[in-house]
């Protein structure tokens, strides 16, 4: 049955034979001039916490990044095959590349692997054609475009308040508030999630990055 | 690989659900959605009741397997209402937790029910116990419960207030329950609601066209 408190064999500690996985909570918000995304800061192999400052916000071009939850190696694969062809596609073309793009790369090899791969990957820019972006890639490489999308282990618990906290329209601050508040509640309750938030703000001037320590998030009072 | 535990595994009508308890000045509300399921595939009651009296300012309601859940909560109506006539008093809510918990835990090999316990006795107002799958008893302000919960714990830590007034109280419950049952896909139906205080007890049914809409809807 599920929640034992010791698994596998005494011999050697869990965390020596299960895989690595960025088991985790990313977000991303789509605002009038940009994208707001972050991330939490957690790596873990079974139970133990194989890096607590892990950097999950992934530049992939100038003014585009993703989100990587799933397993890290597979994750850190996709997104460096995804780097080479879309700077290879942004130099045929002379000009800098949509964010549709990119998320068009990251599905063709998540649908294309699927069997294989295990891979949550929120993919979000600013282009000129049409602005800030966010596009989710889930495991099965499905792509859709959303104005607000929350992945990994720990999005589960963050939907009610996404759902009842975003409005359209935000401005650049009100969506750093949102997605640190969101991050921080779903770090307090995922296990897999935790460590430090991360987070960036795209727009046409570029990427503006922070990270927000753990005594310095968001308080809420529980019970 | 990560093993996310999403499906439920109960054989037979369940209740994936959502369900709530919260606390607030001078009373205590439960809530729940109504839809019963088979499997997460067919819905077997859209309607259904999972908040249960088990005494005069008692209530509880039921996750999990809904045979599990009847004929546990029948057990305990019986034998909370036996001891409140030996005691010539109405039972204390730890009192109906507690019956809830010794059989729960006893029978835990067997059972797939979770509960929440909450009501209001003369000795410590209004209270709320939550019951989980292998028995364990635990006393809190506020608890979520069923599989909708997942989604609104964020929601719940975020906007839970202590003392709250009954007006406020009921719109946190409203739409936690809303919020989870716009995202979990065995939840659903009608929203219902019961506030208990030292009065008496209000049920409250809110149909689903009126459920407060969010951002996509």
């Amino acid at each position: 049955r599920f929640g034992q408190l010791s698994s596998g064999s005494d011999m050697a500690p869990d965390w020596t034979m299960k895989e690595v996985s960025t088991g985790t909570t990313i977000m991303a918000v789509e605002y009038d001039g940009g994208v707001v995304i972050g991330a939490d800061s957690r790596t873990t192999t079974g139970a133990y916490i194989a890096n607590r400052v892990t950097d999950k916000l992934t530049p992939i071009h100038d003014r585009i990044f993703c989100c990587r939850s799933g397993s890290a190696a597979d994750t850190q694969a996709i997104a460096d095959v995804v780097t080479y062809q879309l700077g290879f596609h942004s130099i045929e073309l002379d000009e800098a590349p949509l964010v549709q793009t990119a998320a068009n790369l990251f599905k063709a090899s998540c649908y294309r692997y699927r069997e294989e791969l295990m891979a949550g990957i929120i993919v979000a820019g600013w282009d000129k054609r049409r602005g800030g972006q966010v596009y989710t890639v889930p495991v099965g490489g499905m792509l859709v475009r959303q104005p607000v999308s929350v992945g990994g282990s720990g999005s589960t618990y963050i939907y009610g308040y996404m759902d009842s906290n975003y409005k359209p329209n935000m401005t650049k601050d009100q969506c750093l508030r949102l997605v640190s508040g969101a991050l921080s509640l779903a770090m307090e309750r995922d296990g897999s999630s935790g460590g430090v938030v991360r987070l960036a703000a795209i727009s046409e001037t570029g990427v503006d990055r922070q990270v927000i320590l753990g005594n310095q998030l968001p308080k809420w009072s529980t019970a | 690989m990560e093993k996310r535990f999403m499906d439920s595994q109960i054989k037979g009508v369940s209740t994936g659900t959502t369900i709530l308890a919260v606390t607030f000045n001078g009373g205590v509300i439960i809530g729940s959605d109504s839809r019963a399921s088979i499997g997460g595939y067919y819905v077997s009651s859209k309607t259904i009741n999972k908040l249960i009296q088990v005494h005069d300012r008692i209530f509880c309601c039921i996750a999990g397997s809904l045979a599990d859940a009847q004929a546990v909560t029948k057990a305990a109506k019986f034998q909370i209402s036996f001891h409140s006539i030996q005691m010539e008093s109405p039972p204390l809510v730890k009192a109906a937790a507690s019956v809830l918990k010794e059989l729960c835990y006893n029978n835990k090999e067997e059972l797939q029910a979770g509960f929440i316990t909450a009501g209001w006795d003369r000795k410590k107002g209004p209270q709320v116990y939550t019951v989980a799958l292998g028995g364990m008893l635990l006393s809190q302000p506020f608890t979520i419960g069923g599989s909708g919960s997942t989604y609104i714990y964020g929601y719940a830590d975020a906007k839970y207030k202590p003392d709250m007034s009954k007006e406020e109280c009921l719109q946190f419950a409203t739409n936690a329950l809303a919020l989870a049952m716009g995202r979990d896909n065995v939840s659903g139906g009608v929203a219902h609601l019961v506030v208990i205080t030292e009065e008496g007890v209000e049920h409250i049914v809110i149909p689903g066209d009126k459920l407060p809409k969010f951002h996509d809807e």
